[in-house]
């Protein structure tokens, strides 16, 4: 059973946070009357902003920068290790088949969900049962990984070739008259097969934002591609898909960021074995298992480096956007 | 198979029916849905069914031959009761609510703060805040792991909120900052004739009208925290005592190589129970969630 003074504590959180929100912006205001107009106007602001500002300082900014340096000292952050770290990420094997993975990862995951997501979006919008075609693809984005995991577990089981098959995959397989596939221990099929659970797992949420764009796309272009003779494939080529192109590229980016921290499916479904490593699994075990703080740092610096771009196009998408 | 792959037919065909002309030039279209939301729910419904069948026949038959045999309920008994999931669903709950009521609170201030009232800096903050949105969490665990072991805070709630907090505030100030930046000035203007401080017209006016952005947020951050597993693997360490649903779900695939498996269909219906019917009850917010996450 859950402890009574755990059950107060959570309580006490719940409550005590927004009140304590609440009593700091009641002084922030005492304040504002005493002070000269001039100078609440600058300062205000950003007492407004404090009690946002310190947890995504203390758990955000900080540490982005204090990982770098921990980067560069030793297992324990004893001692300098110079670039011993980063020898290690540029050596090891381990960190070559991650490294490849993640990139099977991106390529795949945003494709993989962005195909479905575009699939969905434009199929539905074409029939009646929209919503429950909808609802049945977005679902999944609202369970966790790790209970995907398990509901795909159940589908890739695999038993040798004259038992009866447990595994859905593997009973439509041996039905046709082939022979079953151990998915996630084949080298050949496994990350293909984590991949899949990430794209069955991620469709939903492409659906959701292509679909809101699809149906913001107007109506006139439509009949105006209708009346110069197109048919459906070509008014969804050269009329649907360029107006949808923006909202493609950003649910792209943010489906290549979750690729970059794919770690709940591998960490259930294989921890890595057979060659299904990915960074975010390999620095768990780095952090953990080995308890080498320095690789591990250097781990992350290796993976912020990669999604960098992504951050900055991101950043320049919202400048454009601020008043 | 043929049964599974015929059944959902059934569901299609009243659509086609009543439609006012039957068009052919439809069924690859109906065809392709079909299959893509077979796809998606028949693992699902698999793991559902499985999930009421006793240990010997989920390891010598498939879940589509359930009728064969018998059907029962022990499943969620032995791991409600004896697989510490009854703990371990009370923590899940633990976390998550003070989480998100924190990161609402917290985020909605600056949020504001950031829509309505104008500075120096603010450009750069709000900038900053979306960097922030697409940077990878294992930068951040590091550090934040060592001040953890130093503070005495591993394996504490109160510092499995506080991370929450801290990684989850970005999305809450960038999705409200837009909401509360779409609102007329009129409302505020006739708060500020009317003599009303800052803190009132931030919540007599723009917190009353932002019921529905503050929902979205308050869910998805609810969904987002609760499914989560590696932040709670980190900083709650390995303790059954504290572990939530994620955790105690990869526990048993961990420690289950082959008996057992009966036990893990059912952890991960009761893991997944509280999501789904967020998800059903309150789907019209869960969307706007995700179209706020994607940066429109």
């Amino acid at each position: 059973m859950v402890p009574t003074t755990r059950l107060l504590a959570a309580l006490a959180f719940t409550v005590g946070v927004p009140l304590l929100v609440l009593g700091w912006l009641w002084l922030v205001g005492r304040l504002e009357a005493v002070l000269p107009e001039r100078l609440h106007r600058r300062l205000v602001p950003w007492l407004w902003l404090a009690p946002a500002l310190v947890p995504v300082g203390v758990f955000l900014a900080w540490p982005l920068a204090n990982t770098v340096w921990l980067s560069l000292r030793d297992a324990g952050s004893g001692a300098w290790a110079g670039l011993d770290n980063y020898h290690y990420l540029a050596t090891s094997g381990e960190v070559h088949t991650a490294l490849r993975n993640n990139l099977l990862w991106l390529v795949l995951l945003t494709g993989g969900c962005l195909a479905v997501g575009l699939l969905v979006a434009v199929l539905t919008d074409r029939v009646r049962y929209e919503a429950v075609a909808k609802a049945a693809v977005v679902l999944p984005t609202a369970i966790p990984f790790v209970a995907g995991a398990v509901i795909w577990r159940f589908m890739y089981q695999y038993r040798p070739p004259g038992l009866p098959q447990t595994g859905t995959l593997n009973a439509v397989l041996t039905a046709a008259g082939a022979a079953p596939v151990a998915w996630l221990v084949d080298t050949r099929t496994n990350n293909a097969a984590l991949i899949a659970v990430g794209v069955w797992m991620s469709a939903g949420f492409a659906t959701v934002i292509l679909s809101a764009a699809l149906k913001a796309v107007p109506a006139e272009l439509h009949e105006a591609a209708r009346i110069d003779g197109a048919g459906p494939w070509q008014a969804f080529r050269h009329v649907t898909l360029p107006e949808l192109r923006p909202t493609i590229a950003v649910t792209a980016t943010l489906l290549a960021v979750s690729a970059f921290k794919a770690f709940d499916i591998v960490y259930v479904m294989t921890n890595g074995n057979y060659r299904t490593d990915v960074i975010a699994n390999l620095m768990y075990r780095q952090l953990f298992v080995d308890q080498d703080y320095g690789r591990a740092s250097a781990i992350a610096v290796l993976l912020t480096l990669l999604a960098a771009p992504i951050l900055v196009l991101n950043a320049r998408a919202t400048r454009g956007s601020t008043r | 198979m043929t049964q599974l792959l015929t059944r959902p037919d059934t569901t299609v065909r009243p659509a086609t029916v009543t439609a006012k002309r039957v068009r052919p030039h439809r069924i690859p279209t109906h065809l392709t849905l079909l299959l893509v939301c077979g796809v998606w729910t028949v693992p699902v419904l698999g793991l559902l069914v499985s999930s009421f069948r006793p240990a010997y026949d989920i390891s010598t038959t498939g879940w589509w031959r359930a009728g064969e045999g018998t059907l029962t309920t022990g499943n969620y008994r032995d791991v409600l009761a004896t697989g510490g999931f009854g703990t371990a669903l009370a923590n899940s709950l633990l976390i998550t609510v003070p989480a998100v009521a924190a990161m609402v609170a917290v985020g909605s201030v600056a949020a504001f703060a950031l829509a309505r009232m104008s500075f120096a800096g603010r450009r750069a903050v709000t900038v900053a805040m979306v960097a922030l949105l697409a940077l990878p969490l294992q930068m951040t665990l590091v550090p934040v792991l060592r001040l953890y072991n130093a503070a005495g805070l591993t394996g504490t709630f109160a510092g499995i909120w506080l991370v929450h907090l801290g990684f989850g505030l970005p999305f809450a100030v960038y999705l409200l900052r837009t909401f509360f930046a779409a609102l007329p000035d009129e409302l505020f203007e006739a708060a500020a004739l009317d003599g009303a401080s800052t803190l009132t017209a931030f919540l007599r006016v723009a917190v009353p009208v932002s019921g529905p952005a503050i929902a979205s947020v308050a869910i998805f951050q609810f969904i987002w925290v609760w499914n989560d597993l590696l932040i709670a693997l980190i900083f709650l360490g390995g303790d059954p005592g504290v572990a939530p649903l994620t955790v105690a779900v990869s526990n048993l695939v961990s420690a289950t190589t082959g008996q057992g498996w009966q036990l893990l269909t059912a952890a991960a219906f009761v893991a997944m129970a509280v999501p789904m019917v967020i998800f059903f009850a309150l789907q019209r917010y869960f969307v706007r969630g995700l179209l706020a996450g994607s940066g429109k």
